[in-house]
Order: C-alpha cells, then sequence, then structure tokens
C-alpha cells in the first residue's frame, strides 16, 4: 500500500486494559516525543472501572501545536482484545494497526486497507520474566520500545525519562531500560519503520505540561486558601489531592505545623458548609467537586448569595444528567452553577481554557469571592482537569497582594466609621463585613439567610426586602467589571458572522477558525473567560448578524444564558453542539458551523438545534 | 416576628465580672418565642455561664441551624457574631469557622429537629472530628415552627397533642455522641438551671466536641399527657448522676450541693470541675460504663442527666490537623503564597 509519509503530524491511539500498567507507559510515550520538541495533546478516555474494563489513550502529534482533538486515528496500538473490532474499525484508510501477534488471528480480524504490524509480545514477556505481574508490566514498556524504533523517536530521550522517573529506585530504571531495548531491538530487526516520523523539532520553547486539577490546586496555593473540604467524586477528586501535596510542600513550618486544613467531609453539602463557616470567619476556602456535588450545594449556594459570604467552588465537570457519564467530559453544569439555589439568584463562573489559566483563575477566584463576597465558580471540565495540556509555564508577580475585599478592621470601628453589614456606602452593591471577634462592642452582627435590613437586622418589610434584591443587582453589574474579559480574534477580513466559545472547546476552535479560514469562511471570534458578560460580550453580538455559539452540552446553556441575560433574539444565535462525551474536535465544528452558513438563517430550526 | 429593642438603662449596682461587664452585657435581642418556652431558659443559662466565666462575649462566635431552637442564638451575646445558618447544617459551618480562627469559642445551639433528623449525618460527623465547640441541642421531641410534629428523639409511644402515637424508635443523642467519640457528654433539663449552667460553663472550658442534650419542652406542642418530654414528664423521671460545679483557676469557688462523695476533673485549660455523686457506682471518666448506664436506666423509663462523660485529657481537630498556632485567618499573603522562585522550579519539573 502506498501512503505519504507523515512527519509530526499524526494521531496514535492506545487501546489498553483498565488497571495493566499501561497509563504510564502511554504517557511516557508523549513525553518522549515533548522532549524531541513535538507538541503532543494527550487525551486519556477511561472507563468508571479500577481494573478490568477497557481505556484508551490519544495522542496527538502536532508540530502545528494544535492541541485540540483530532478525531481519527493513525495508528491504533490495539492491546485489548474486548474492543479489538471496534479499534481496528476507527483507523483512518492507509493507516497502521500494531499488535501483539503471539497468538495468531484470522485475517476476517484485519482490514486490507491499513497496514499491520504485529510484535509478539507476550512471547517476548513471557520468554524474559518469570513473575506475573512483571509480564503484564514491561509488556507496556517494550511496545513503547517497539513504537520508539517504528516511528524514528530516539531512544536516549526515553531513556532519560525513564531515569528521571525512577531517580529514588535506580533497579527499576535498568529492568525499564533493558525491556525497551528488547522492544526496540525486535522491531529494529523484524520491521520497517512506518511512513509516520516522529522528528526532531524545537516547536515546545518552554511551555509545561500539567493537568488542570493540580494547576488549579497550585492556583488555590497562591491565591491563600487555607481551608478546604471536599469529598471524593470523578473527576475533581485529583484536585483536592494535589492542594494537599502542594500544601504539604509549600504551607509546612519547620516544626511541621501546618499553614492549612484540609477535611475530607462527609458529603457535599458538609464540604459547601465548612467553605461558608471558615468564609465567614475571615479565611479564604474552596470545595471541588463535579455535577452531582454541585446538584447537592444548592441550599448553601443560595445562602452564600443571599447573606453574602465568600466561598470558592472548582466545578471539574462530567458528563451529565444524573451519574451520567461520571469519566467522560462535558460542559454541562453551566446553567446550574449559574442560577443554583432556590429563589432568584445568580452566581459568577470563570471559564479557563486550559490548565495555565486555571493556574491564573484558581488563584484569582479568592480575590473576587473576597471582593464580592459570594460563591464563585471556577468552571473546569474533565478534558482540562485530567488530562495534561501544554501550556505557558505557569507565572505569578511577587509584588502581587492578595485582596482581601471590603473588610472593616478593629481600627475602622474605632475610628467611628459606620457599619451596616448590608449598608451600600459606595454605591457599588458591595457592603463591608467584619470578621467575627474583631472588636468588643461594634461591629458584630446576626448573620441569616432570612431578610433583612442593611444593618442585618431581621425584617419582612416588603420595600427592605426589595432594596436588598436591587442592592444584589447593582453588585452584580459591578461584577462585570471586575471579572476578566473576554478574548477577541477578528477575522482577517471584514466578518459578518461571529463565533462565541470558551474553556476547553479553545484549542478545536483555533484549529477549526485556521481551517474555515483557509476554506474561505470568514468569522470574528470571541473566547468567553466570565460569568456574568461583560458589555464587549453584548457589542460583540450586536455587530454580528448571527454568532454560532459553539460549547460542549446538549441543551445550548451557554448560550440560553447569553439569550437570557441579553435579551437576545434567539435566532441570531445558532448553536453548534457537542456532548458525546468525547472532546470537541476542530473537525466537528468546520463541519457544524459550514452546514449553518450554508443554510438560510431559519429561527425556529436554529432555535431547536 | 419584630425586632424588638430592650432598653439599655439597668440597675446601678448590678454586678460585674472582672472584665467590667454585667450580666446584662452577655444578653440578646428580646426572645420571639412563645412565652415559657423551655428554650428561653437555655439561653438564659448560656448567658449566665458566659457571665459567670468571664468571657468576652465578641470572643464568641454563636451558630444554628433551623427551627425554633436555632433561632435563640439572637437572645443572648449580642456583641457576639451569629450565623443562623440552614436546616441541619449547622455542624459543618461551625466546623469551618473553627477551622479558620482556632481563637474564638464556639457555641452551636440546635434542636432535636435540626440534629438528630435533617442534620444527623453532620451532628455525627463533627463530633466524631472531635471540633472543638459546645454543641447543645434543644430537644423538645416535636417540631415547634411547623406546629407540632414528630421529630426524630420522639419517644416510641409517645403521644402528639393531636392523639397520634409515634410508631418510631427514638433516637438517644446523648448514647450516640458517646458512641461517636464525644470527650464530654452530658445531659440536662431546661427546667434545672441549677444543674444546666454549670455544665454549660464546663462545656465551654472544654477542649474537644462538647454534647449537651438539654430537655427542653415545648410549652405548645408537647407538653401534654402522654408527651414524654413535657416538664412534669421529665421532674418525674429524672435520674440525676450527679450535679457538677466548674472552677476556674483565676476564680476558684466550691459550693457542696449534696451530702455524699466528690470528684473533681482536671481539663485540659487547667479549670477543675468538681462532680457532686448523686447516683452511685458512676464513674463519668468511663465511656464503655456511661453508655450502658445510660441504656440500663433507659429501660426503666429514667432520663438520666447530668455529667455523663468527660476526657479532660482530649485534643481537638486543629490537633489532628496540626496547624499552626496563629489563626488562619490571620496568616499573612506571605505566608501563603510561595512566591515566583518556588513556581519557576515547578515548571522546570513539568517539561
Amino acid at each position: 500500500m502506498q501512503s505519504v509519509t507523515r512527519i509530526n503530524d499524526f494521531v496514535v491511539k492506545f487501546a489498553n486494559v483498565n488497571g495493566s500498567g499501561s497509563a504510564s507507559a502511554n504517557s511516557l510515550f508523549a513525553k518522549s516525543i515533548l522532549r524531541m520538541g513535538v507538541p503532543v495533546a494527550a487525551r486519556n478516555i477511561f472507563p468508571s472501572n479500577i481494573q478490568g474494563l477497557p481505556t484508551w489513550y490519544e495522542v496527538r502529534v502536532t508540530e502545528a501545536g494544535n492541541l485540540g482533538r483530532r478525531g481519527g486515528v493513525d495508528l491504533m496500538v490495539a492491546m485489548n482484545p474486548q474492543t479489538w473490532d471496534r479499534d481496528v474499525a476507527e483507523i483512518e484508510p492507509g493507516g497502521f494497526l500494531f499488535y501483539d501477534s503471539t497468538k495468531p488471528l484470522p485475517a476476517t480480524k484485519f482490514r486490507s486497507d491499513i497496514t499491520v504490524v504485529g510484535v509478539p509480545l507476550t512471547a517476548m514477556c513471557n520468554d524474559k520474566y518469570a513473575l506475573p505481574r512483571e509480564r503484564q508490566l514491561f509488556k507496556n514498556i517494550v511496545y513503547v520500545g517497539a513504537l520508539a524504533a517504528l516511528l524514528g523517536m530516539d531512544i536516549a530521550v526515553i531513556e532519560q525519562l525513564l531515569a528521571e522517573q525512577f531517580a529514588s529506585k535506580p533497579k527499576l530504571i535498568s529492568a525499564n531500560v533493558e525491556a525497551l531495548e528488547m522492544g526496540r531491538a525486535y522491531a529494529a530487526e523484524n520491521l520497517t519503520p512506518l511512513d509516520l516520523r516522529v522528528q526532531r523539532a524545537d516547536k515546545v520553547g518552554d511551555r509545561v505540561y500539567i493537568e488542570g486539577n493540580m494547576a488549579a490546586a497550585l492556583g488555590a496555593v497562591y491565591g491563600g486558601a487555607t481551608v478546604c473540604a471536599w469529598y471524593p467524586i470523578t473527576p475533581s477528586t485529583s484536585l483536592a489531592e494535589a492542594f494537599t501535596g502542594f500544601c504539604e510542600d509549600y504551607r509546612t513550618d519547620p516544626d511541621g505545623k501546618a499553614r492549612y486544613a484540609i477535611v475530607q467531609a462527609e458529603d457535599e453539602i458538609a464540604s459547601i458548609g465548612v467553605v461558608v463557616g471558615a468564609g465567614w470567619n475571615g479565611a479564604r476556602a474552596f470545595t471541588c467537586t463535579s455535577g452531582p456535588g454541585i446538584s447537592l450545594m444548592n441550599e448553601f449556594i443560595g445562602l452564600s448569595y443571599f447573606a453574602e459570604i465568600p466561598a470558592v467552588i472548582f466545578d471539574v465537570q462530567r458528563g451529565g444528567p444524573s451519574t451520567g457519564m461520571p469519566t467522560r467530559t462535558q460542559q454541562s453544569d453551566i446553567t446550574l452553577a449559574a442560577y443554583a439555589s432556590h429563589g432568584d439568584t445568580k452566581h459568577p463562573m470563570l471559564f479557563p481554557k486550559d490548565p495555565g489559566e486555571c493556574f491564573e483563575f484558581g488563584a484569582l477566584a479568592f480575590d473576587l469571592a473576597d471582593r464580592l463576597q459570594t460563591t464563585l465558580f471556577v468552571m473546569l471540565d474533565l478534558d482540562i482537569g485530567m488530562n495534561e495540556w501544554l501550556c505557558e509555564p505557569l507565572a505569578w508577580d511577587d509584588s502581587r497582594v492578595l485582596d482581601r475585599g471590603k473588610v472593616m478592621t478593629h481600627e475602622d470601628l474605632e475610628s467611628g466609621r459606620e457599619f451596616g453589614r448590608y449598608l451600600d456606602v459606595d454605591g457599588d452593591g458591595i457592603p463591608y463585613r467584619t470578621y467575627p471577634g474583631t472588636h468588643p462592642d461594634k461591629g458584630s452582627y446576626f448573620t441569616r439567610g432570612t431578610s433583612r435590613n442593611p444593618y442585618a437586622k431581621y425584617s419582612e418589610v416588603g420595600s427592605v426586602y426589595v432594596d436588598n434584591m436591587q442592592r444584589l443587582l447593582r453588585k452584580w453589574d459591578t461584577m462585570k467589571t471586575l471579572m476578566p474579559s473576554p478574548i477577541r480574534r477578528d477575522a482577517s477580513t471584514s466578518a459578518a458572522h461571529g463565533v462565541i466559545y470558551f474553556g476547553s472547546t479553545t484549542p478545536a476552535m483555533d484549529e477549526a477558525l485556521l481551517v474555515l479560514e483557509q476554506q474561505g469562511v470568514h468569522l470574528d471570534a470571541l473566547r468567553l473567560r466570565a460569568f456574568p458578560f461583560s458589555d464587549e460580550v453584548m457589542d460583540f453580538i450586536a455587530q454580528h448578524e448571527r454568532v454560532f455559539v459553539v460549547e460542549q452540552n446538549r441543551d445550548g446553556q451557554l448560550r440560553s444564558l447569553l439569550i437570557n441575560e441579553g435579551q437576545i433574539d434567539p435566532a441570531r444565535l445558532p448553536a453548534v453542539l457537542h456532548y458525546d462525551g468525547t472532546p470537541i474536535t476542530a473537525r466537528f465544528i468546520v463541519d457544524a458551523i459550514s452546514k449553518l452558513i450554508d443554510e438560510a438563517p431559519h429561527p425556529m430550526r436554529q432555535a431547536a438545534e | 416576628m419584630t425586632y424588638l429593642l430592650k432598653p439599655q438603662l439597668h440597675h446601678p449596682q448590678l454586678a460585674a465580672n472582672s472584665l467590667g461587664f454585667t450580666r446584662r452585657d452577655y444578653e440578646g435581642s428580646v426572645s420571639t418565642l412563645c412565652a415559657g418556652c423551655g428554650h428561653d431558659s437555655v439561653s438564659a443559662a448560656i448567658i449566665q455561664a458566659v457571665f459567670e466565666l468571664e468571657l468576652p462575649p465578641h470572643r464568641i462566635a454563636k451558630l444554628s441551624g433551623i427551627g425554633c431552637s436555632s433561632k435563640t442564638p439572637d437572645y443572648f451575646l449580642g456583641n457576639s457574631h451569629g450565623f443562623n445558618t440552614v436546616h441541619g447544617r449547622m455542624p459543618s459551618v461551625l466546623t469551618g469557622a473553627n477551622l479558620a480562627n482556632k481563637d474564638l469559642v464556639y457555641l452551636g445551639v440546635s434542636g432535636d429537629g435540626d440534629s438528630a433528623s435533617i442534620g444527623f449525618g453532620q451532628f455525627a460527623h463533627s463530633i466524631r472530628r472531635g471540633v472543638n465547640m459546645t454543641y447543645i441541642v434543644e430537644n423538645n421531641g416535636v417540631y415547634g415552627l411547623t406546629k407540632g410534629q414528630f421529630s426524630a428523639t420522639s419517644d416510641r409511644g409517645s403521644k402528639s397533642k393531636k392523639g397520634v402515637v409515634n410508631h418510631d424508635e427514638g433516637i438517644d443523642l446523648v448514647s450516640m455522641a458517646l458512641q461517636l467519640g464525644a470527650t464530654f457528654v452530658a445531659r440536662s433539663f431546661s427546667g434545672d438551671k441549677a444543674q444546666l449552667t454549670p455544665l454549660i460553663k464546663a462545656a465551654l472550658q472544654h477542649k474537644g466536641a462538647a454534647f449537651i442534650d438539654c430537655i427542653s419542652p415545648c410549652i405548645q406542642f408537647n407538653n401534654h399527657n402522654g408527651s414524654t418530654k413535657s416538664f412534669d414528664y421529665v421532674r418525674e423521671h429524672n435520674e440525676a448522676v450527679n450535679t457538677i460545679d466548674l472552677m476556674v483557676e483565676r476564680d476558684p469557688i466550691h459550693i457542696d450541693y449534696e451530702p455524699g462523695s466528690t470528684k473533681t476533673v482536671t481539663q485540659h485549660d487547667g479549670s477543675v470541675i468538681s462532680l457532686h455523686k448523686l447516683a452511685k457506682h458512676y464513674d463519668p471518666s468511663d465511656r464503655v460504663a456511661a453508655m450502658s448506664f445510660l441504656q440500663a436506666r433507659r429501660a426503666l423509663g429514667e432520663i438520666v442527666t447530668g455529667l455523663l462523660f468527660v476526657d479532660p485529657a482530649a485534643e481537638d481537630l486543629h490537633a489532628s490537623l496540626g496547624t499552626v498556632d496563629t489563626p488562619l485567618n490571620e496568616l499573612s499573603g506571605a505566608q501563603l503564597t510561595p512566591g515566583a522562585a518556588a513556581l519557576n522550579a515547578l515548571n522546570a519539573t513539568l517539561r
């Protein structure tokens, strides 16, 4: 079969069995390519299971730096008999299949339009190793060695990574290097290199490779969070665990005492309760969870809104509704978070595009929550949270001071400044607060979720209630000026159409915009970074005939917020929706937008899409 | 409900404690509960206890859930910050507040609906974590604000005001607290201020999870014949194991209430609890014995009151977590933020 050699631009997918030790070998493969100066975008596609079910790892090798999921597979490393048929079917015509050829398979199990490469991995490992566990684990390293030879990867780079990984266990370095060499030698002697090549480049620069959950946790450390209460739930668990690790590293006094407190609570309700209590008492506090946790936290979120208590929630979104697809990605908690709890409530959200912004917003969230005295959501998703992404190095300005917002001190109270807990003295809707224990006879107040007057005294008088609700709306308007503004990217020529997107859709959208531009479709693009929407967002919509809203849920949740908050005609906001649980791709966006552009505007149909 | 102001004037000879505060300085707004409510007696006992302990009122944080009992923090300690949270969730909010500032005294006030029904889980988990707090349940066995439904502490076979007989087993919060590892467990009766006030004082001095189940009859909905939480029923079935007196080092007062043996217990902060034993063979330092004594007396239909268990060497959640001495809410940015150099070093490991 004739195929064109593709250098630094292809997709490798590993099909494995969960719990077989493949994850670290696959990650080693991806990192080796990064070390060769070639960007990769790698994604785990895993089941809600610890051992036995199918799991995949997809590596997009992309010198051009397209970090979104591409879709399609050029080289399938098929290590799982359970999923063999669908894995083989997924290979692009002209692509490659790598498999364990120990056990012969009938010709019907293959395809004629692909190149098949077999390595007798099981037989090689059974010969070499006596222990079943070793046979299992080293098989993964053997295939990495074989792939290195087939793709032209630098074996010294892989050896260096192994040396770093097992620096504290030198015996494991030599054992792994031996397995790697076994695979490399077999491929070099018995197989011909593939038409997919990894070639050294200089396209990674000083970028770092990090998971969003880890970056967000580090942001919380830098943002001064001292109290974390959480309940384990995929895909947010690793955020709390990373926070714990970073606190141990960075927040332990020489005598071993902790400058932080972490509680694994009995449920999500208690988690947010602890956060609200700590926030009330002047500590920076957060919880991390996913959709089901937000559902449970609703009552407390309403209390935080109405009693005006700072709280930060990292929502690492997964596929809903209900238990949904707990190990798949979606952006489907947008309306849940925006309007959480009963009564008239709304809450600010931040939408990080990658781990770099997870760090930035993870720290900023605490300044904003203190400033705004309310619950603030940082909306990650599984794709950003649980996958390592290549992003700009994390940065911190040492001159930055934590903004604790409007807090009256003992001196303020002593000087005779008037204190009313819910009194709007500055006209921005944000009142002053005091921490408990500040002053013997000034500044105390009773916090409650019931209606009260500006001096925190209980009141059911209608006008008093309405005044307070109106002040909360003034605070909402103030928020629009304090949240990170959207990032606009205009087409090369003036464009009648625009596109709005946010979060983990960003790399796929960036790539889609390039492709569309090449196809002569010009779109102005606006990446939203926060809710409430600033005036720039509404201006952008007003400037375009139609604005496509691209998001990863079924109901166009962000689109509905735009329609609702901006009183936008729904027909002007055609929806582009991807929600099968896999990360959105440029191919999908290009296809969907191309079809919508070709169609004449039809309000009813677009509204229903 | 209206907000009523109390007259600021008071008797010029009103006694002041060593901080210069009179008892009036520990009061709050006028209660809006029903006249004669047991809960108001508990509030009065709290005021008396804090006054006698000479605690600065602003260094106490008072938290509650939802219900009649949870309204009461508005009616005492007007110079303390208070937080009327959501139903059944006071314990988690108190836990968070406590983590933020270990230097304040935390008083949680709850009811039987709030702690034994909707908030049973949070009650349990705050106690097993050893949060340093005084947790008082004003237990009337009934939902007062919604007019007379049974709560989870209503005894099986007890009769509601409307004549309905409760067929569910009642939860005994004191037994639960003992099982969950509370390091100070007491039960009292809102009608017995002489017993209740020193118990609250001792609980406030205790460093750990101190739980007081205070039977507090609801005069509207649970004070009739057939109720097991009425004034008459409790008075007739009360079995007091001891009365206590708390002696704080700076102000040692010893009053012998009853003849009989006396046992003293020194708490973590140096305060001394003097126990006046009424029941034979009762030892409040033995958790297992306390549990079995409670069950035996319950089987006889008796309500045991007094200090049931205390571990004077208790440690709290902050000790478990190993937190610094400075309250977390007082740590500066420099103490919290690792800085650019540390971040650059970390970046280098991520390539």
